[in-house]
């Protein structure tokens, strides 16, 4: 009983000595972060702990009193309700990367998926987010674009809604079951397909006029004792070097 | 008339047991625990099947290892009263009584009558809606019976009929037994080990000593000969 | 009244007198407090649901599409599970129990694993059997049968993972039930059908009850593998569990509500399962 207490006591002790910066970012920037992350660790010596998610569910832990010092949103709506909850610094939030949408499908394209037209045929297994995750709101957001363009129309939209099979809480679930050739298409961010995974998916592009343009702002915590390695940090994110490792993951930085 | 002339290999013995019982003869099986009265019972009734030998039963084959015949134990009819009676603890004594005729599909009347009778001469129509969870230990014993006989079966099994009773409901279901057995008129084995109820019951007996039949005659004369307590 | 001298020697033929070691009074003040505080560990989530919702909560929520959708497909594939289960659970699980095979180790150890197996990745495992590119799968795509995505996988991942649950608690009810009752039941004139359904399932029945609750339990808070499996559908595959997790980041409200009436069905669900064990048929005594 007194050894089990004392070593509860000394690990406690050891964590509250040594710094170090944890941050909550959206799973759409999963590779690119644990670059930067890495980058950062190794240029000044303290650790960096990521915790990757849809933005959707790492804002819920926050709001519910997890600890953290960085938040990485992949959607400026997440962001913006933190900050009028009082949760984030208002002035530490800055804007660093854009991103857009694309359509995957699996390399052996199972339903024969040419272009965005061939997603409202009948039968197509289509995945995407749910509204709350950034990547389902921006691709719900996409088909409204759509449906206002006269070449499609609303009728096109509802073909496309009704053939979505399974909504999935986080972007890399979207991609997974599409990789997987479970799913016909997907709905996922460009920066999704890297080298590796165009081995097992095809791009399909949405027409620019009606993509949108993700912004991904990041912000420090109200709630974080480490505000000057946060500032760092972003100061980092925000650097060449950051920016060079997101463009190769296929992210614009800003 | 039943003859038996049965052998299996048992883990601590060979079990061999040669013997014939007439109509409305009541055989006794006697020996020690362990020496293999309740496989023969099992044996005759098809709940065992014994590595060679022949089972016959008023003429007809219940099993026989040289032409391949083995009846399974419900076409046997075969009664058996099990030690601790095997009541069916989810029934009352009424649906126990019933359950070999419902199961051989006779009709609702032919139940319903049959049924009735054996109670009544069994003394248990007034409790025939009591679980049978909820009677005493003679009222058990009458209930078994009462089921076995009811199918109006070829042969009667009964293994320590009256174990399980206290001395005093033994004397007096000793009576009882031995009217109802008579009245069935077949024949009848009762496997025990004591020696009152042989004296009480018995017309012929086999002593079983390690699976071999070690006397095979008369009960009276099994006792005057004091063979019950011959070393073996 | 015993004299001074008597107790003496009393003392000394006694030997010397010996006090229990331990002091019962402080044993009984540790085992006390370590149920408190399990009791409170345990209770605390449960309550904190029900005090947190009691301010946002209201009958409105009741109605929301996402709750009647996630109710009522949950209460339907829960129930679809447990009839597969016991239809195809207790032939496997009587005969487990009366007879021995070649390959019953192996059978028994296949029956275990979804218990062990995390449900991630019995969700995996069921996509890698089942799914499009699946091993048998893919025979099943050429025929035009695709299961991922559907409510059928939402009972297939059920079936998977809550079948154990009635397969061991079905083969011990059998077990218990004594052989010699078959036997009678066989030398009256019954059949080894009409003897399983009349005597044996009868006696084991409690036991064969309580086993069909777990499994409709544990299918009911299945999550890990249906997500996997089946998807994320209002409607089709989004069980209450999966609702649950995604209103949670969305909409609290949704998410408390469908949380209580889990929780309240899990207060049901313990009370059936004593219920039912509670009243047991003695066991035949032999010598």
């Amino acid at each position: 009983m007194v050894l089990l207490a004392s070593v509860l006591i000394i690990s406690v002790g050891i964590c509250a000595d040594e710094p170090e910066l944890i941050v909550f970012c959206a799973a759409s920037l999963t590779g690119a972060f644990d670059e930067i992350g890495q980058m950062y660790e190794d240029s000044v010596e303290i650790p960096v702990i990521l915790n990757f998610d849809g933005t959707q569910a790492i804002r819920t832990q926050v709001e519910q009193g997890a600890y953290a010092d960085v938040f990485v949103s992949a959607n400026q709506k997440h962001m913006k309700a933190l900050m009028a909850e009082g949760l984030v610094n208002n002035d530490s939030v800055v804007l660093f990367a854009k991103n857009s949408m694309v359509v995957v499908v699996p390399k052996d394209n199972p339903a024969s998926i040419d272009s965005i037209d061939d997603l409202a045929n009948p039968g197509v297994k289509i995945v995407m987010g749910t509204k709350d995750v950034p990547v389902g709101s921006y691709a719900l957001l996409v088909l409204d674009n759509l449906a206002s363009d006269p070449n499609y129309g609303p009728d096109y939209k509802d073909k496309v809604m009704s053939n979505v099979v399974s909504q999935e809480t986080t972007v890399a679930f979207v991609v997974s079951k599409v990789a997987l050739g479970e799913a016909d298409a997907g709905f996922a961010y460009q920066s999704d397909v890297t080298s590796e995974l165009s081995k097992r998916v095809t791009k399909i592009e949405i027409p620019e006029e009606c993509n949108v343009v993700a912004e991904y702002p990041i912000g420090i915590l109200e709630e974080s004792d480490r505000f000057d390695e946060g500032e760092d940090f972003i100061n980092f994110v925000l650097s060449e070097d950051a920016g060079a490792i997101l463009e190769n993951y296929g992210f614009q930085p800003i | 008339m039943l003859e038996i002339d049965l052998h299996k290999r048992l883990r601590d013995f060979d079990l061999d047991a040669k013997f014939q019982t007439e109509d409305g003869e009541i055989l006794m099986l006697v020996g020690d625990n362990g020496c293999g009265k309740t496989t023969i019972l099992n044996m005759i009734a098809g709940l065992l099947c014994p590595d060679s030998g022949e089972i016959s039963l008023g003429g007809e084959t219940l099993f026989s290892s040289d032409f391949n015949v083995n009846l399974s134990p419900e076409d046997r009819n075969v009664g058996y009263v099990f030690q601790n009676y095997a009541l069916f603890p989810h029934m009352s004594v009424y649906d126990n009584v019933a359950f070999g005729l419902k199961a051989r599909k006779h009709s609702k009347e032919e139940i319903g009558r049959r049924v009735e009778d054996q109670l009544k001469a069994a003394g248990l129509w007034e409790m025939r809606e009591t679980k049978v969870i909820d009677i005493s230990g003679g009222q058990k014993q009458r209930t078994a019976l009462a089921r076995a006989l009811v199918i109006k079966p070829s042969l009667l099994l009964l293994d320590e009929p009256l174990s399980a009773l206290d001395t005093r409901m033994q004397v007096l279901m000793r009576k009882e037994l031995k009217e109802q057995i008579l009245q069935c008129g077949v024949p009848s084995i009762i496997v025990t080990h004591n020696i009152r109820d042989v004296d009480a019951l018995g017309d012929r007996l086999c002593f079983l000593d390690s699976g071999k039949i070690v006397f095979d005659g008369e009960a009276k004369e099994a006792i005057y000969e004091d063979i019950l307590f011959k070393e073996s | 009244m015993v004299s001074s001298q008597f107790r003496q020697k009393l003392g000394t033929r006694l030997g010397k007198r010996r006090h229990t070691k331990y002091k019962p009074g402080i044993l009984r003040l540790g085992l006390g407090l370590l149920l408190i505080l399990v009791g409170a560990f345990l209770a605390l989530p449960v309550l904190s649901l029900f005090l947190k919702s009691y301010a946002g909560f209201s009958l409105q929520t009741l109605k929301d599409p996402m709750v009647v959708d996630a109710l009522s497909l949950s209460l339907f594939t829960s129930a679809f599970t447990v009839v597969v289960v016991v239809l195809l659970g207790t032939p496997i699980s009587y005969v487990n129990s009366r007879f021995d095979y070649p390959g019953k180790e192996v059978i028994d150890s296949l029956i275990e694993l979804p218990v062990v197996m995390p449900p991630a990745v019995a969700g995996i495992a069921l996509l890698m059997a089942f799914g499009r590119m699946g091993v048998l799968g893919q025979y099943m795509n050429a025929w035009g049968l695709s299961i991922a995505f559907t409510t059928l996988a939402v009972v297939v991942a059920q079936v998977f993972v809550s079948a154990p649950f009635y397969l061991r608690q079905a083969r011990i009810s059998f077990e218990d039930v004594d052989l010699v009752y078959e036997e009678a039941a066989r030398t009256l004139g019954a059949t080894p059908v009409y003897a399983f359904f009349h005597v044996t399932m009868p006696i084991a029945l409690n036991g064969l009850i309580s086993g069909a609750i777990m499994t409709f339990a544990r299918a009911l808070g299945e999550f890990g593998a249906t997500i996997m499996f089946a998807g994320n559908f209002q409607g089709r595959t989004q069980t209450m569990p999966l609702a649950i997790y995604t209103a949670m980041q969305g909409d609290l409200d949704v998410s408390l509500c469908l949380a209580l009436i889990l929780v309240a069905l899990s207060f049901v669900v313990i009370a059936l399962v004593k219920m039912f064990t509670r009243r047991r048929i003695p066991r035949h005594v032999r010598n």
